[in-house]
């Protein structure tokens, strides 16, 4: 936000609150990364860990929509600090939703952990490692825009959503082909397709976070807008 | 300034300002000002102390005439006749254009009577037909419950809301076509301002209500376009929906969001 308001507290409060959201997008963002990082090592502890520290992650979105509410009732925001407001609700909604997909992914590395099926497992566990990678970038990005309100990179979050969902597409094709290959990989590759489908939500929620973005900056909801014609609907 | 400023609205308008300068003196007040008011809707002027916005109000029912050192140019369109230049007696004016102002002004008379005088410069009317109008006015500012047992009264024994409310049906009892309020709830308490801004609600079925507020939230909320000066500009025109929202100058912006100063 360039210039200030007449209240200085209200300034405080809306700094305040988006630090609050970066600093649980922080959060969210490792979440994912050990998750993954439980997966590709079939570490236990990381995965037991991801899923202690979702606690935290739901009572950081729980805290910043009370203090949402609280700044709304007594602020009263209009035009970009509404917009702004309305924005961190769906960003955390959102946030909060890709620490759900992180310990969806940690108590699939227990399962098969448990299971013991990690230990025979000949499965393409690596080969999740390019679209994980290009998640957590995405996440990465959208965060760093959020920071800035920088609308030129959350464009770039919009564009880049596309290589996931491909990525997404050739792990399952390739997956099939295991399953079809040798059938008792196939209760592993689906727990497998749960994860890379969890991967590929964390980039979904990281092009709601940059659609909000430019919601707050230009004032223009781009939801379901294609991409070719995101630039114009900016102007 | 940009004289750029959209100012025609896709509703029909029932007043239409041309080009209006406005002068105190040698005081520059209003800078050519085009605008539509929207016929049937509720239009609010926001704005600065001493951006312009009472003084453009009070053009359109010829107030500024009662001082000699004013003066306006261009003109105001009321379904399309110059309210400026009309040789319309202004009384007339101002039985078309009924007026409301910030402190509530009940005539040192009856309620009845509050309400029963405007009725008489302009018509005679029966008894019976004079109680009608006067319970209708009262109904219609949502009063009637509060004096109908109290109607010989006086007016000044009525609480703030309460007058203000009174002069309100007095501004409708002579069946206007337009309503100025200018700032009508500033010296009320919320619930009385609450009760004025559901009448304005109501209001706008009959008439083309223009309101004058500082208060922001208020033409939020119970404005449908809103206008807002600064200096004398006109600086941005359009649906209060869109102007609270997504504003298209940063003035506005500024303004609303309170960053202003």
């Amino acid at each position: 936000m360039s210039d200030k308001h007449l209240s200085t507290q209200f300034d405080a409060e809306l700094s305040g609150i988006s630090s609050r959201v970066l600093e649980m997008g922080g959060l969210v963002e490792s979440q994912v990364v050990q998750a993954l990082f439980a997966l590709t090592q079939f570490n236990i502890e990381i995965a037991s860990q991801v899923l202690r520290e979702e606690e935290r992650v739901n009572q950081m979105e729980i805290e910043i929509d009370r203090d949402l509410s609280a700044i709304i009732a007594r602020r009263q925001p209009t035009a970009r600090d509404l917009r702004l407001l309305i924005a961190i609700s769906k960003a955390i909604a959102n946030l909060e939703r890709v620490g759900d997909e992180a310990a969806r992914i940690a108590r699939t590395v227990q399962r098969l952990i448990n299971t013991g099926v990690s230990s025979r497992l000949r499965l393409p566990v690596a080969d999740l490692g390019f679209e994980a990678e290009l998640a957590v970038a995405q996440l990465r990005k959208a965060l760093d825009a959020f920071a800035r309100l920088d609308t030129a990179r959350a464009v770039e979050v919009l564009k880049q959503d596309d290589q996931i969902d491909q990525e997404f597409d050739g792990l399952l094709r390739k997956l099939i082909t295991y399953m079809m290959e040798d059938p008792r990989t196939i209760s592993s590759s689906i727990d497998l397709i749960f994860v890379a489908k969890a991967i590929e939500r964390v980039g979904d929620h990281a092009k709601n976070l940059a659609e909000a973005i430019i919601y707050v900056v230009k004032g223009t909801d781009i939801r379901h807008t294609p991409l070719e014609d995101v630039e114009n609907a900016m102007r | 300034m940009d004289t750029k400023v959209n100012t025609a609205v896709a509703e029909k308008a029932k007043v239409s300002v041309r080009d209006l300068n406005f002068y105190y003196g040698s005081f520059h007040a209003l800078k050519r000002i085009n605008l539509d008011i929207p016929a049937g809707k509720v239009t609010a002027f926001i704005g600065p102390s001493g951006c312009g916005k009472s003084t453009l109000l009070r053009t359109f029912n010829r107030m500024f005439e009662l001082y000699p050192e004013q003066r306006a140019e261009g003109s105001i369109l009321l379904d399309g006749e110059d309210i400026l230049t009309s040789k319309l007696d202004v009384s007339l004016v101002r039985a078309k254009i009924g007026m409301v102002f910030q402190k509530p002004t009940p005539f040192p008379m009856s309620i009845y009577d509050n309400i029963a005088f405007g009725v008489k410069l302009f018509e005679t009317l029966p008894r019976v037909e004079m109680d009608e109008r006067v319970e209708w006015a009262l109904k219609k500012a949502a009063l009637w419950n509060e004096v109908k047992d109290k109607l010989d009264q006086s007016g000044a024994g009525l609480s703030g809301g309460q007058q203000q409310r009174l002069c309100i049906a007095r501004g409708i009892a002579i069946k206007p076509e337009v309503l100025l309020l200018d700032e009508p709830c500033s010296a009320l308490d919320p619930i009385s301002t609450g009760k004025i801004e559901e009448l304005i609600h109501e209001l706008k079925v009959d008439y083309t209500v223009v309101i004058v507020t500082h208060n922001m939230q208020q033409a939020a909320r119970c404005s449908d376009y809103t206008a807002y000066m600064y200096l004398g500009d006109l600086v941005e025109f359009g649906p209060t929906s869109e102007l609270f929202m997504k504003p298209k100058k940063k003035d506005t912006e500024d303004y609303i969001t309170g960053r202003f100063g």
